[in-house]
């Protein structure tokens, strides 16, 4: 947590900086997009989706948040 | 007769396959790069007949995350999403994907490809292998693109691929099946589902692979690199449904010479 009280955290190789005690379900939900169409990875590691409310968002995250698009 | 038998089954769709549990009448698996747009793409799937549509997995926009998506015209309650790996070049890479497209869609039945390198795109057999033993622990499906190597398709099946794919030409290359030995010598050997995946140019490349005894054909440039996807899509659909009746019903012996077709008795 930085002293302004936001966190710095990168999504998708964005850095964005967001309020502190943000979930992950605000955060998604802060950039526009339907958590029932994406995955997210935080740190490397999956979010389950059930867990997006529960997961808090911390200064430093690197989150990658994908989903499914044209291919062969 | 026994043949009439068995294409009365297809006229009425009981020609069905099955890949890890679950059962199409389609024999034709498409992809959704390369169109113009959605809209094109959709109806080319429709045209197609397709019950499975291969997609990728990759980050959404967050600058602009209102754009529309895939799953607005492609349904995926009513397509069955096969997300790929492809653009990976790792073993890593590639579980990696698989995983988060699972997290997205639940879907266990996924297309692994694991590129060597970009020029040919051909398979790195060695990380592939390595990429399906670990997907398979971890309870995926994985349907597996390979090379058409009659020892590595029974590597792969031995490490729990689902489906064995083997390339007919480079990915988008449209260079139709370029080993129809090492093709037909995977149908037999596997006994799990073998679709060729990759290489198709045109309708009768498609109606090659099925006539060799494969159990379907897997494209995307080719209906969608076509000056008309939506009747390209239909031409592969009809031609995957003739190239299986052709296997089915037993093709003619070849012969050296010809055999007149009109009797030779009875001639003025």
């Amino acid at each position: 947590m930085s002293l302004d009280g936001t966190a710095g955290v990168t999504i998708n190789g964005e850095h964005r900086r967001v309020p502190g005690g943000t979930s992950l379900a605000q955060l998604i939900a802060e950039v526009g997009l339907d958590p029932l169409r994406v995955a997210v990875e935080r740190n490397l590691e999956i979010v389950p989706r059930s867990t997006f409310g529960d997961v808090m968002v911390e200064d430093g995250d690197a989150y990658e948040i994908v989903h499914f698009v044209g291919g062969g | 007769m026994k043949s009439s038998t068995s294409l009365a089954g297809v006229e009425n769709l009981t020609d069905t396959w099955t890949v890890a549990g679950r059962t199409f009448t389609s024999r034709l698996i498409v992809g959704t790069g390369k169109y113009k747009d959605f809209e094109q793409n959709a109806a080319a799937v429709e045209a197609s007949g397709a019950e499975i549509v291969t997609v990728a997995v990759r980050r959404v926009n967050i600058s602009d995350p209102k754009q529309p998506m895939l799953m607005d015209f492609i349904d995926p309650k009513k397509i069955t999403y096969l997300p790929n790996t492809a653009g990976c070049f790792t073993a890593e890479e590639a579980i990696r994907t698989l995983r988060l497209a699972r997290e997205a869609g639940g879907w266990e039945l996924v297309k692994l490809e694991v590129l060597g390198e970009a020029k040919t795109l051909y398979p790195d057999m060695r990380e592939t292998l390595r990429a399906t033993e670990v997907l398979a622990r971890e309870g995926f499906q994985p349907m597996v693109y390979c090379v058409d190597d009659p020892i590595a398709a029974k590597q792969l099946e031995d490490a729990g691929a689902v489906a064995i794919m083997p390339l007919g030409a480079p990915i988008g290359s449209g260079l139709g099946i370029q080993n129809l030995v090492t093709i037909r010598l995977i149908v037999e050997g596997a006994s799990v589902p073998v679709l060729v995946d990759a290489g198709v140019g045109t309708a009768s490349d498609a109606a090659v692979a099925m006539e060799l005894g494969c159990d379907g054909v897997l494209m995307n440039t080719a209906i969608a690199e076509a000056k008309d996807p939506v009747t390209m899509a239909r031409a592969m659909k009809l031609a995957v449904e003739s190239g299986r009746l052709a296997y089915l019903s037993g093709r003619m012996a070849k012969r050296r010479y010809a055999d007149p077709s009109s009797p030779l008795a009875g001639l003025i």
